[in-house]
């Protein structure tokens, strides 16, 4: 495999020929925050988080969805970028209803830390205050809209690790919603099988198992690994970091 | 400046308030949580006007006041704008004066919606024979986070913060400086 030579913060390195910039910065050991990107699903380029200054062009690019090439030049920790990912955190926080205090993930949660790690002890955008449902109509699992950072993580994990494809998200903007079976309660759906991995994948609170109380749901993070390091690499459309978030679409 | 002038300088405190705005007073139950460091503490600063001290107006001149609570009713306004012009610098002191909280989940309820079911169809009735006019503060049509009403110099999350967090905030603040928690001290919840 071709070994390609790119500066990141003004260091040389090497990377492979196809890396995603987020790969070669990880390889790193580079502290990127990231919340939509989880090793072993496709790529979203959703959250805005890995956003890095690439010279030569004016726009901030994510780095999960670029490609490392050949001379590239990446900024990755400006005070720039820190400012934006502050502010997709602020944002995401003003957008629903995120209640740390009252949350089942409150202390294992991954919005949570990352608006500590990123320093947002507050938010300058308006609370939008949104009137978001539940789904509690799962024998085993809940759903709270409130709680959502539409990361789409379920639907990604479920379509192409599960293969069951339950989760969808319907509209636009800030009425985008994740559903399940085409907006059917998530306790009718004929797809789900119940697997439970979308709850253990979710960074929030939005998806958790019934009976948990405040701070009580902590997840299982390390179960996606084990499942993947069983499988070959056509079994997986995710596996690979493919840069098409649909991959072949023909798997 | 003869030398008794001096030490009277050098030995005048900070003039610190606490005020309890829309919140369960549970970050005072923290704050009293310091234990033998409140001692220490006030050696440092006078304690000008809190709902832990039967002080009734707001002072003049204080240094430091600490907000619990959100801005949820026309008394926490009018008494956020007293703090603010009478206050050097106006810490948010826990998560409901930074965010809302617990105490801004009401904000999905339309105010008068709200009143009728708690109040008027419930079996206790609004104080003042259902119209509460004068007796107790109008709500806001919404619970606001302290800072979107008036400037707040610097932000103490968690709900409550704990007795280290308000500990490393007062030191800071003791010492001239505006607190800068470490991440794993300025966690919302």
């Amino acid at each position: 495999m071709p070994v390609i030579t790119l500066t990141v913060d003004g260091e040389l390195v090497s990377a492979r020929h196809g890396q995603s910039l987020l790969e070669v910065l990880r390889d790193l050991g580079a502290d990127l925050p990231t919340l939509c990107q989880c090793p072993g699903l496709s790529v979203q380029g959703g959250c805005r988080l890995c956003l890095v200054e690439i010279s030569g062009t004016n726009k901030l690019l994510p780095a999960c969805t670029t490609e490392a090439a050949e001379g590239m030049a990446v900024t990755t920790g400006s005070e720039r970028l820190q400012e934006y990912r502050r502010m997709v955190v602020e944002l995401l926080l003003a957008e629903r209803n995120h209640t740390c205090a009252v949350c089942v993930s409150n202390g294992n949660c991954e919005l949570q830390a990352l608006a500590a790690n990123l320093g947002v002890d507050h938010v300058r955008f308006s609370y939008q205050y949104p009137v978001m449902s539940m789904d509690l109509s799962h024998e085993r699992f809940g759903l709270d809209h409130n709680r959502c950072v539409l990361c789409l993580r379920c639907q990604r994990v479920c379509d192409e690790v599960e293969g069951a494809h339950t989760w969808d998200v319907m509209a636009r903007g800030g009425m985008s919603r994740v559903i399940t079976d085409m907006r059917r309660p998530w306790g009718e759906s004929s797809t789900c099988t119940g697997c439970g991995k979308c709850v253990q994948i979710c960074p929030t609170g939005a998806l958790f198992d019934k009976g948990m109380s405040v701070s009580e749901m902590e997840k299982e993070r390390g179960f996606l690994e084990r499942i993947l390091a069983g499988r070959s690499r056509h079994q997986s459309k995710g596996q690979g970091h493919g840069r098409s978030r649909k991959g072949n679409g023909d798997e | 400046m003869d030398a008794v002038g001096r030490e009277m300088a050098m030995s005048k405190k900070i003039r610190l308030a606490t005020a309890w705005l829309a919140g369960c007073s549970g970050c005072h139950m923290s704050l009293l949580d310091l234990h033998e460091e409140l001692i220490g503490l006030f050696d440092a600063v006078e304690l000008v006007f809190s709902p832990l001290a039967d002080v009734k107006e707001f002072p003049a001149e204080v240094d430091i006041t600490l907000v619990e609570g959100a801005v949820a009713n026309l008394d926490n306004l009018e008494l956020a704008e007293i703090i603010r012009s009478n206050s050097r610098l106006v810490i948010s002191f826990g998560d409901c004066a930074v965010t809302g909280n617990v105490t801004s989940l009401r904000n999905q309820i339309p105010v008068e919606d709200l009143l009728s079911a708690v109040y008027r169809e419930g079996a206790a009735s609004l104080p003042g024979s259902g119209d509460a006019e004068g007796i107790v503060p109008k709500l806001l049509p919404r619970v606001l986070p302290l800072h979107q009403v008036v400037k707040v110099d610097a932000y103490l999350p968690g709900c409550p913060p704990s007795p280290q967090r308000i500990s490393a905030a007062i030191n800071a603040l003791l010492a001239g400086e505006l607190p800068k928690l470490p991440p794993d001290m300025r966690t919302f919840g």
